[in-house]
């Protein structure tokens, strides 16, 4: 293989992680990083690296067009963010003293765990709690674009929403991904917001999470041209292109399917952490 | 604005933001792919060996040495300087909405938005943490 082979198929692996990353709020990381270790053979820190460049560039590509939709939350966003970019923080200060093995293993675990929320069966709002005073105060609630014209909705719990997000922020910057499924998480069960619109500020929110540690990967050296260039391609066009669908289309059995290509992901991960062989 | 009295209405506000996130992912784009050229031109047959984790050189890790990488026409600069760009992009909206919020007089916004710039400049600036 030489470089000209090698760039065209991490880019066109990267334009399909862009797709299937803004279709189901997970972010391309999640799939980038065991592609380029486990496909190619390459350091898991050069993966983390162009991980997040395909991070940034999927929330900013795609958020571009849900922001302009009225789905994206902004004061929602910008709160959480607090969260996520100190987290970020620490996250970053953390990758650095922690051996790649147990890097590898902690992304198996959560690949794992992201791959359960999006399979497990959704029931929606069970019980109708009041509208939290944190969130009146903040702001937060807003309305979304529906068939019928804007729907209202409250958000609930801002500090349990706000705590897990201090945690997406540290796995974000520890692993070099998005955490988009622990965003969307927090905001859709734990805050009780629209499914859609927990998705696209999720998406909105990764780009800043991952441009906070960005600058301390770049200084590591781990961000190598001849990857990041084929990765952050693949994946800005590919994120443009899934959050075109997105707006037309369900996914269910897109997400259905992405999550057992995760799972197996996920094990090979863990598998080839605890071995050693990455 | 004909129709609202506020200094910048929501949709305003999205339009611009979108805008902004648009322009800096295409710009990205742009500088990333014209330097992909230029490398895969100049290192046509040969493969790097990222098995074994060397870390980048040192001018391709800060801003001073990506920029004189830029200037010299190298083509890893060139594809550095996209990435640049693209790291750019998000923090270019927060500075955005900083602005927004203080016309708009949300002061508890400006604050909360003043909060996450503040963790994104010194991340990048204090990045040898």
């Amino acid at each position: 293989m030489n470089i000209l082979e090698f760039t065209i198929i991490i880019g066109v692996i990267s334009l399909a992680a862009g797709i299937l990353g803004s279709l189901t709020g997970l972010g391309g990381g999640v799939v980038i990083i065991p592609v380029l270790t486990l496909g190619f053979g390459i350091d898991i820190r050069y993966a983390i690296g162009a991980s997040l460049v395909s991070v940034i560039a999927t929330s900013s590509g795609a958020a571009a067009a849900y922001v302009k939709e009225g789905f994206t939350n902004i004061r929602l966003g910008m709160f959480l963010e607090i969260a996520t970019t100190l987290g970020a923080l620490s996250g970053a200060f953390l990758a650095a003293r922690v051996s790649t093995q147990v890097i590898a293993v902690i992304f198996g675990i959560v690949l794992l765990w992201s791959a359960y929320v999006e399979i497990k069966s959704r029931d929606s709002k069970d019980e109708e709690r009041g509208e939290d005073r944190l969130a009146v105060l903040l702001k937060l609630g807003s309305w979304y674009p529906s068939p019928h014209g804007p729907k209202p909705y409250t958000v609930h719990s801002v500090t349990g929403g706000f705590g897990l997000m201090v945690i997406a922020g540290i796995l974000s910057g520890l692993l070099g991904i998005g955490s988009g499924s622990l965003k969307v998480l927090a905001m859709d069960r734990i805050m009780k917001v629209p499914f859609k619109v927990s998705t696209t500020t999720s998406n909105f929110m990764i780009g800043v999470t991952a441009a906070t540690s960005a600058g301390v990967y770049l200084n590591r050296g781990y961000i190598d041209p001849g990857i990041t260039m084929p990765v952050m391609l693949g994946v800005a066009f590919g994120s443009l292109l899934g959050a075109k669908i997105l707006v037309q289309t369900g996914t269910k059995l897109l997400k259905l399917i992405f999550s057992i290509v995760i799972i197996f992901l996920a094990a090979e991960m863990i598998y080839n952490g605890i071995t050693g062989t990455l | 604005m004909l129709h609202s009295r506020e200094p910048l209405s929501e949709e305003r506000l999205q339009e611009i933001i979108g805008g902004l996130l648009r322009g800096g992912v295409l710009l990205a784009a742009g500088v990333t792919l014209i330097g992909g050229i230029l490398y895969l031109l100049h290192y046509p047959n040969t493969f790097p060996d990222y098995h074994i984790f060397r870390g980048e050189p040192a001018d391709l890790r800060n801003l001073p040495g990506i920029i004189q990488e830029l200037i010299a026409l190298k083509s890893r600069g060139i594809i550095q300087t996209g990435l640049i760009l693209l790291i750019a992009t998000p923090v270019a909206r927060v500075a955005f909405s900083l602005i927004a919020f203080a016309i708009k007089r949300d002061y508890l916004y400006v604050v909360v938005t003043f909060i996450v710039f503040s963790f994104l400049i010194y991340s990048i600036i204090g990045g040898g943490l």
